[in-house]
């Protein structure tokens, strides 16, 4: 019981400082670009107005940044400190993007924030342009390795378990890189964070507009917002598509998960809103759903790309489906248990130097290592993930990604037009729209972390055994400790944003 | 190959932990901000002054952790695992300056200018003084064991504050604090173009010195002169007496680099204490980088456990059991070739940045300054 307690504290520590350090990202992604075309539009005419523009979102995204690198931090040490079992069963994979985001993206985005920041009168108009730029590659390419990393944590490939050293090792450093579960995630998640900026930006245009300061740079502002905010959201969508069909085919739980789908169909349809039934057990034979309005074929075709095709639900992937060669979990558990028995005949073998029997072991080891995590679950029931909340969380990062698109096409289309003053509740909409894009992109993490749950890595290691071996009151501390300061710093965070903003370009 | 892999990574890892200490210079600088100014616009100055490189240190510490993750995984589980709440506090004192130099000044702060200045204090003095102590250990050893599944076992509840507990630690730790002073300094002589703030930091240079040095001879002093962790046949780790010197002294040009090293340095304190040259700094640091990176070395080759444990000898760690695989140290040494290209564009822009230095006019009418 003692490191079930330790294990949760780290969890939410954990998700604690991913969720702070995710209200600042997306702004960092996106907000860089636009200031970068802003800056663009400055040198190349080389009207003043556009200077002034660049320095008012510049201000922001320096206050904005500032506490992005602070959580930052604590998310890379958090790896060793909370998951240390984690870090040396797979850090001989997972340490390389790490290291590589520091030594490409970490340095590109110091160096030359300093410049864009400081150095409008110590560089030429040209190389501060080029700072700029190179921050916004600089911040995309550290959350491209980092999402990598996590990608791999959802699809871990190109590596082999190594019984001399118990851990995983790396294969095929390209499999990692260009896994196609990190890749898609890399898109989709800085999508996010550009469709939140362009919210951001747009926000407060229309803010600025509706009372009539800076009108002039609050609009051109805004035109730029839209149109950043409408190649995005179609970005997001697509990449959505993507991400939708990765997780179908590598975390098939996660996705019965996100759906709701207790028993698994031949073309089954997609829940486009819905509540669901508080009753609802696994196995059992109740409605999952209250309510609920369905798009018939839809989750089949996102999910298999193709008709009659089955997708398997909660029930299936937990007791099996012999008709559509689903195992369940409980043959995958025994399996698992083969593999850690195997992993011990191994040592004892090396310890008595016995190779033949070294030999055996290792190959029952190997025959059964996908299923190696199973092994440490006590319950079939263990693999699947809180369903309300990766339900939930889903719908709303879903129903407000769609919002999003009509805004910005909407937003765009008038202020082309030339009078999108006029239509004033549209611009009230943009203002109270700003704080959804941080709400949907939480939600897509939640999604994506909560739904893949009871996995730290999927199949190999489940987060219990992943865990620190602390004593549960130490991680108790830190979590209160993180908590505390993180809001502290947010709200300060906040406060300043919102004068800066009132004091205007 | 193997062999040679692990100990051109625990270079790369010297090479940016000397980095690192000689970065201090931005903690050492913000510790001086009550100690020489005497109004807020010479403090502003420090502030914008070191203010333009803390990222970089910031990165580099980053860096340090990304490199010992991705090369000796088994060590970075082990320690940060291990010894939980002084890296959680090391952690803490980096959170509060990450956010002190942009929202100081700021209206509407929240936490009032005075807070985010004592913050800056906290992080030059107790995250140095800490990251001095964690390092210390790498010489007195902690007390863990590793199980079967290398898993590590931390057996002192204090999980790594224990390490206070042994004033030999605090040798290292002291003579790091006072080493950033020196290096802050010598970096605002040459940053700031104020003869009277340079004079204050040139007699501040000279009074950090005093302490600087002979901490920095005892901590010499007390590793030359002590036991250590042996790698011996078949990989029993066992104590060796003198073991740190007999390193030195059967890997000459690690002595050498010391040596170097110690001269540049106080070369360096020489120039900007007692002449009235601006470029004490640069001899100051290369001197830093090559101390730093030559008592790395010491504790890691030559068959000698880096982090060794006295509760349980043979679950100590060295380059060879703590290290990545063979595959991931070469995709990690391809990468590595990038380190001098990065090296490259941070000089050149940090001289394009600094060709004109910090004045007090720039510091009262620029609108983007911290």
């Amino acid at each position: 019981m003692e490191s079930f307690v330790s294990v949760d504290y780290s969890r939410a520590q954990f998700a604690l400082t991913a969720l702070y350090h995710f209200l600042f990202v997306p702004l960092t992604l996106g907000l860089s670009f636009m200031i970068a075309f802003m800056e663009s539009i400055y040198v190349a005419t080389g009207n003043q107005q556009w200077k002034r523009i660049t320095k008012f979102w510049l201000r922001l995204f320096a206050v904005n940044f500032a506490i992005g690198v602070a959580t930052g931090i604590i998310m890379e040490f958090e790896f060793g400190t909370n998951w240390a079992n984690y870090s040396w069963f797979v850090g001989d994979i997972f340490g390389a993007p790490l290291a590589i985001e520091g030594i490409l993206a970490f340095f590109l985005e110091a160096t030359f924030f300093a410049v864009m920041f400081f150095g409008w009168d110590r560089v030429s108009k040209r190389f501060h342009l080029l700072s700029t730029w190179l921050v916004a590659i600089g911040s995309n390419l550290s959350a491209l390795w980092i999402l990598i990393a996590n990608g791999w944590m959802q699809y871990p490939v190109g590596t082999t378990f190594n019984p001399n050293t118990v851990r995983n090792e790396m294969s095929d450093f390209f499999e990692v890189a260009l896994s196609p579960v990190g890749i898609s995630k890399f898109i989709h998640t800085v999508g996010g964070g550009y469709v939140t900026s362009a919210l951001f930006v747009l926000g407060i245009s229309a803010f600025f507009m509706l009372k009539n300061r800076h009108f002039d740079m609050a609009k051109k502002s805004f035109i730029v917002a839209a149109s950043f905010g409408v190649l995005s959201s179609l970005f997001v969508l697509f990449s959505g598509d993507e991400s939708a069909y990765q997780v179908a085919q590598k975390q098939p739980m996660k996705l019965a998960a996100m759906e709701g789908l207790y028993k698994g169909e031949v073309n089954a349809g997609i829940v486009t809103m819905g509540i669901l039934n508080p009753d609802k057990k696994i196995g059992d034979d109740k409605e999952p759903f209250l309510i609920k309005f369905e798009a018939p074929y839809a989750l089949g075709i996102m999910a298999t790309r193709g008709l009659n095709n089955f997708t398997p639900g909660i029930d299936d992937l937990v007791y099996g489906n012999a008709k559509f060669s689903v195992p369940s979990a409980q043959s995958r558990i025994d399996s698992g248990k083969i593999a850690i028995n195997a992993l011990s005949e191994f040592k004892k073998a090396k310890e008595a130097k016995d190779e033949l029997a070294m030999q055996k072991a290792e190959q029952i080891l190997q025959e059964n290592m996908s299923n190696f995590g199973y092994g440490y679950l006590d319950k079939p029931e263990s693999i699947v993930p809180p369903v309300a909340l990766t339900f939930y969380s889903f719908h709303i990062m879903v129903a407000l990604g769609s919002y999003f698109i009509v805004l910005f096409f909407v937003t765009l289309f008038l202020s082309m037009a030339n009078d999108i003053e006029r239509f004033k509740k549209i611009l009230w909409l943009c203002v109270f729209s700003l704080p959804l894009g941080y709400v949907a992109c939480e939600a897509g993490w939640i999604v994506a972390e909560v739904g893949r749950q009871p996995w730290a890595i999927q199949g190999l290691m489940p987060v219990g055994i992943a865990a620190t071996n602390l004593a549960s009151v130490n991680v108790a501390i830190s979590f209160t400790l993180f908590a505390v300061l993180f809001t502290v710093l947010f709200i300060a965070e906040v406060k300043i944003m919102l004068k800066q903003i009132k004091i205007g370009f | 190959m193997y062999e040679m892999l692990q100990i051109y990574w625990w270079i790369v890892v010297s090479l940016l932990g000397g980095l690192l200490v000689f970065m201090m210079f931005v903690q050492g600088g913000q510790t001086l901000l009550e100690c020489v100014t005497k109004n807020e616009l010479e403090k502003d100055m420090i502030i914008n002054s070191v203010g333009k490189k803390w990222e970089l240190t910031f990165t580099t510490l980053v860096m340090f952790g990304g490199a010992c993750f991705a090369a000796f995984p088994l060590f970075y589980a082990t320690s940060f695992g291990g010894a939980y709440w002084v890296w959680l506090a090391i952690l803490f004192c980096f959170i509060i300056q990450a956010v002190a130099y942009e929202y100081r000044k700021k209206p509407d702060n929240f936490l009032g200018q005075k807070t985010y200045e004592v913050f800056l204090f906290i992080n030059g003095s107790l995250g140095v003084v800490l990251i001095g102590v964690a390092v210390s250990t790498f010489f007195s050893g902690s007390e863990f064991l590793l199980n079967e599944h290398n898993f590590v076992e931390w057996k002192s509840p204090f999980r790594g504050l224990e390490a206070l507990a042994n004033p030999l630690n605090y040798l290292l730790g002291i003579a790091l604090f006072f080493q950033a002073r020196v290096g802050g300094n010598l970096y605002l002589i040459n940053n700031i173009d104020d003869s009277e703030l340079r004079a204050k930091f040139r007699a501040s240079l000279k009074k950090n010195a005093m302490f600087f040095v002979p901490f920095l001879v005892a901590f010499l002093l007390w590793i030359v002169l002590k036991d250590g962790y042996h790698v011996g046949d078949g990989g029993v780790v066992e104590m060796l007496k003198h073991k740190y010197l007999l390193n030195l002294l059967q890997m000459p040009l690690v002595f050498l680099m010391l040596l170097c090293g110690v001269v540049l340095a106080l070369f360096g304190i020489y120039k900007g204490a007692f002449t009235a040259s601006i470029k004490g700094i640069f001899p100051y640091g290369v001197g830093v980088v090559l101390v730093v990176m030559s008592v790395f070395l010491v504790v890691g080759l030559n068959d000698t456990a880096f982090y060794p444990s006295f509760y349980d000898l043979q679950s100590s760690l060295t380059i060879k059991n703590a290290s990545s695989s063979l595959y991931t140290l070469k995709v990690m040494a391809f990468v590595s070739l990038l380190v001098p290209f990065v090296l490259a564009y941070i000089i050149y822009v940090w001289r394009l940045m600094d060709k004109r230095k910090l004045s007090a006019d720039e510091v009262e009418n620029d609108e983007h300054i911290y």
